[in-house]
């Protein structure tokens, strides 16, 4: 298993140097002038002279990438132009919020879809099959930002239950602790009593988790069937049912086991791209992540910020990645024993 | 004739067994009935899709159902009829009073779990004790099958075992009730190799000596037969063409398709001589469009018209040996020179 | 023996174009899939003759008018235009968004994978290397990128989502080549003195064709859904171009007063990734052995 993980291990470090000479590349090979697209079409060219030194413009490309390469390694991403912050930090100031979203959504996705990928597996070509499996397609056909605006719609505007965005309610005096609301809500419970921070809190992030976890939750289910599926087909369900083992138990340990492996994969995959689709859900929601954040900087052409941005996402897509592939290899036994 | 039933432990009486399918319905076994008696082992041998395994996965209710359904018949296990049994109760009987063994060693055991527990979990299910008990019991199991240095092996996932071994840990699993009845060993020798083959029948063969059971063998392998059978059914296409004990059907053969899978081992020095039977040629017909006619009538030499229009009544040859086949004369005295 | 001889003559084989016909034609979903596909390519076509108004005509008097009033079937959006002509022309855009997009990935990600898995080697280890660091992208930054750095139109954003998906089909098509390249009917036809172009692209090719054409299926209910996300970020289409994600963007701030502008775009997406995804679906189950239950 050692020399597995200690193989992935190896690729990361040429994979996100890839992902960061892609980015760069891309965005430095553009036709056009990225200082000129910042200022707009009033700027002088005194103006602009001035911004492509500050960026280091004016260089050659390689001893731009050079550059760029050292600050990356020492973590640095440089300033945002509008806000002149450091990129790290206000990218750390608003990872949190990304990321309590994503693993609200991602719980809400395995859990459901897991059981509802079992569910239309055993009863295969039933109606509760059909029913699931169709709705996991409209799921996949739907664009994410449209199913927030419409879950608004429905609960908050016409039915007034739930907020129509932001993290907590704004008329509470509320200071975050550890920027993820939930954890912080529980803490002030404690302190003072009163679980109105983390019930605002759950409620804000109701809507939210349902229009990120949509795609994951129609995604896994398929993946939990079909794998269910095959693994039902195996000899060793066979086996274990000739030993008499009651059926509940030859589906929730025997099969399901079996049929994890290839689900937790795709849950990783799914994971990643969640930080991806975080911008749409982000921006629907005024939810103060990281997405809603790079779709200001896209509006700004704050061109430092949104690459800034999309390297982070990146280089955390390809860690979960790694993550869930170490994970994987020890849930596998055929792996973890090698 | 009280005192033979007594001795029954299993008898299938006219046991009619379908599938729907997209194409239509298949008639994988037809009027097949067969007597297992306490501490008897029964082979059934045939060609791969002849209703066999069928057969076998109906006594312990294995057989998918829908699209599998039992027509017709009766499958009483001692004194009870399996097929109106609840659900529940079919699930008791297995892995107590039936069990079984598969073909294939490398997929029959569920490859996240350690051998040991697999085992565990079926004394579990069925009886009253700790973990702890169960996994000493499955050491026992262990080397009772002589598996070496059990008490490190039941620690193993399946993959870190040999074929042979895990063969052995499949028997180890199905035994692993206070009183087995009846084990179906379906084809459990096929995916080993040869050396290892004998090893496990060898096994078996001393298993029955220390255990009171009786095994429903399934095989197409007739070596195999010789080595292990007290009886033998020979199915074709879903039907029982001939049943004796088993030096009747070496020595004494009386269906064209039993000779044709006598002729077809290798080294078989009584009949090395005799005619090849061109019947092994050609193949099993489909059993959508089967009719009610002999079902080996396309491939048979001896074939006569009456073949292809009615399947024969049963002949008794003696009172353990009988077959199904209009023309058994013809057959016997052709290979009697 | 003889038999068997005149029964292949009567009956003939059909061709393999014929079975999946026949077998598509089994498939409910594929079959709803397909009519929901030709319907949105009949608006897209017949769009000036179908709709009733000219999508871009503002009325200011009918603003935001509900359904069924005034002759507007779907109502109006925010500046008086009939929601039912911009739905329409919508097809059109979404329809030529899936194509180009589509198209650019096919023609790059087959040149790509053919050429890779046809010479192998270095060339190959490159290729691949580049590719698994683009498939570590998450697609929807890479075309964020792209589009950040072509500049926000439709245009640009049809050949970003082209592109980002360019590494998907060029695996699809190696991953296929691989498994064909040694197969007996290439070594014949290089005995036969085929050259290295008429081998990949007329011999090897169409034998690989089916994976790729499951994944284009599916790959244009994606550009569709994508570029809706793109135009939704200011990236893609601009005003006033009907564009479903744009004009869902758009209205966003008025779904507290009129549901329709918000909601009937959105639906309109749905059905024609749905249509999509269902055909592709029900071609990978005739298409791809290795993925029927």
């Amino acid at each position: 298993m050692f020399k597995h993980i200690l193989k992935r291990l190896s690729l990361l470090i040429p994979t996100i140097f890839g992902v960061v000479t892609l980015v760069f590349f891309m965005i430095a090979l553009a036709p056009g002038d990225p200082a000129r697209v910042m200022l707009g079409e009033r700027a002088n060219a005194e103006q602009i002279e001035q911004l492509r030194a500050e960026l280091g413009l004016d260089k050659p490309l390689i001893q731009q990438y050079g550059l760029y390469l050292s600050r990356i390694v020492r973590l640095d991403l440089g300033k945002s132009i509008t806000s002149g912050q450091k990129i790290a930090s206000e990218i750390k100031e608003r990872f949190p919020a990304t990321i309590e979203l994503a693993i609200w959504a991602m719980l809400f996705a395995t859990v459901l879809g897991v059981l509802l990928g079992v569910t239309s597996a055993i009863r295969r070509n039933t109606w509760v099959d059909y029913t699931t499996m169709g709705g996991a397609l409209v799921g996949v056909s739907m664009p994410v930002f449209w199913l927030g605006l419409v879950l608004i719609m429905i609960f908050s505007v016409w039915l007034d239950l739930l907020p129509t965005g932001g993290r907590m309610n704004i008329r509470y005096f509320f200071e975050p602790i550890t920027n993820f609301y939930v954890i912080d809500g529980i803490i002030m419970w404690f302190k003072e009593g009163t679980p109105k921070f983390l019930v605002s809190a759950l409620r804000h992030l109701i809507l939210p988790t349902i229009a990120l976890g949509t795609i994951p939750l129609a995604i896994i289910a398929r993946t939990t069937r079909s794998s269910m599926l095959e693994v039902l087909q195996q000899d060793y369900i066979k086996t274990a049912r000739s030993a008499g083992i009651k059926e509940r138990r030859v589906i929730y340990r025997y099969a399901l086991r079996n049929a994890l492996l290839p689900v937790i994969t795709v849950i990783g995959l799914q994971f990643g791209l969640l930080l991806s689709g975080a911008i749409l859900t982000e921006t629907v929601f005024s939810w103060p992540g990281i997405g809603k954040w790079i779709y200001v900087a896209i509006g700004a052409r704050d061109y430092p910020a949104v690459q800034g941005g999309i390297i982070f996402i990146s280089i955390f897509f390809v860690l979960i990645n790694l993550v869930v592939d170490i994970l994987y290899s020890v849930v596998n036994p055929k792996i973890r024993l090698q | 004739m009280n005192q033979h039933e007594k001795e029954t432990l299993l008898s299938i009486e006219d046991l009619n067994f379908s599938f729907t399918t997209q194409r239509g319905i298949v008639r994988a076994v037809r009027d097949l009935s067969i007597n297992i008696k306490k501490g008897e082992t029964l082979t059934l041998v045939g060609e791969s899709g002849c209703g066999k395994s069928v057969t076998a996965h109906a006594i312990n209710q294995l057989n998918p159902m829908p699209p599998g359904h039992v027509d017709s018949g009766k499958i009483v296990f001692n004194g009870t009829d399996l097929l109106t049994l609840k659900k529940s109760e079919i699930e008791a009987l297995r892995g107590t009073q039936i069990s079984m063994i598969f073909q294939e060693p490398m997929t029959a055991l569920n490859p996240v779990f350690t051998v040991g527990s697999q085992i565990a979990d079926v004394f579990l299910t069925h009886q009253d004790m700790t973990k702890q008990e169960a996994m000493e019991k499955a050491v026992e199991l262990f080397r009772l099958v002589k598996i070496p240095a059990p008490e490190r092996r039941v620690h193993s996932y399946p993959h870190q075992l040999s074929g042979g071994m895990r063969q052995r840990a499949m028997i180890a699993m199905a035994l692993a009730s206070p009183n087995p009845g009846l084990m179906i060993a379906d084809e459990p020798t096929t995916a080993l190799d040869v050396t290892i083959q004998a090893q496990i029948l060898d096994l078996l063969q001393d298993l029955k000596q220390h255990i009171e059971m009786s095994i429903l063998l399934i095989t197409h392998d007739m070596g195999v037969v010789a080595e292990m059978a007290d009886r033998v059914v020979v199915m074709y296409a879903g039907r029982k063409v001939e049943e004796a004990d088993a030096d009747s059907i070496f020595h004494n053969p009386h269906h064209p398709y039993t000779l044709g899978l006598l002729n077809s081992l290798p080294s078989n020095k009584k009949y090395k001589g005799a005619r090849r039977l061109e019947a092994i040629d050609g193949t099993v017909p489909d059993l959508l469009t089967i009719g009610e006619g002999c079902p080996f009538a396309n491939r048979c030499v001896y074939q006569t018209g009456e073949c292809s229009r009615s399947f024969p009544k049963e002949t008794i040859i003696s009172e353990s040996h009988s077959v199904w086949c209009h023309n058994y004369q013809a057959v016997k005295t052709e290979n009697r020179q | 023996m003889q038999n068997n001889q005149t029964s292949q003559e009567i009956i003939k084989d059909p061709t393999p174009l014929q079975e999946t016909w026949y077998n598509l034609k089994k498939n409910k979903g594929a079959m709803v899939g397909m009519t929901i596909i030709l319907i949105f390519i009949f608006m897209a076509i017949f769009a000036p003759l179908i709709s009733p108004f000219d999508p871009l005509a503002q009325i200011i008097e009918d603003r935001k008018t509900p359904m069924f009033t005034n002759g507007h079937v779907f109502g109006t959006d925010d500046l008086g235009r009939d929601m039912l002509s911009r739905l329409i022309y919508g097809a059109r855009i979404s329809m030529a968004i899936g194509v180009i997009s589509v198209g650019i990935s096919l023609v790059f990600g087959i040149l790509i994978g053919v050429t890779s898995a046809y010479f192998g080697g270095i060339y190959d280890k490159i290729v691949m290397r580049i590719i698994d660091i683009m498939l570590a992208f998450p697609y929807i930054l890479l075309t964020i990128v792209i589009v950040s750095v072509l500049g926000p139109s439709l245009m640009n954003a049809m050949v970003a989502i082209g592109i980002s998906q360019i590494p998907r089909y060029a695996r699809v098509v190696r991953a296929s080549v691989l498994a064909e390249k040694e197969a007996d009917y290439v070594l014949a036809e290089r005995a036969l003195g085929a050259g290295n172009f008429e081998l990949m692209f007329l011999t090897i090719l169409p034998n690989c064709l089916s994976p790729t054409i499951v994944q284009a299926t599916l790959g244009v209910g994606e550009a569709i859904l994508s570029s809706a996300g793109l135009s939704f970020l200011g990236l893609g289409a601009q005003p006033p171009t009907p564009e479903w994600g744009l004009m869902i963007a758009s209205s966003k701030e008025f779904i507290t007063n009129a549901w329709w502008i918000v909601t009937l775009p959105g639906i309109a997406i749905l059905l024609a990734v749905l249509g999509f995804n269902l055909f592709g679906d029900g071609l990978r189950d005739i298409l791809d052995p290795k993925m029927r239950n």
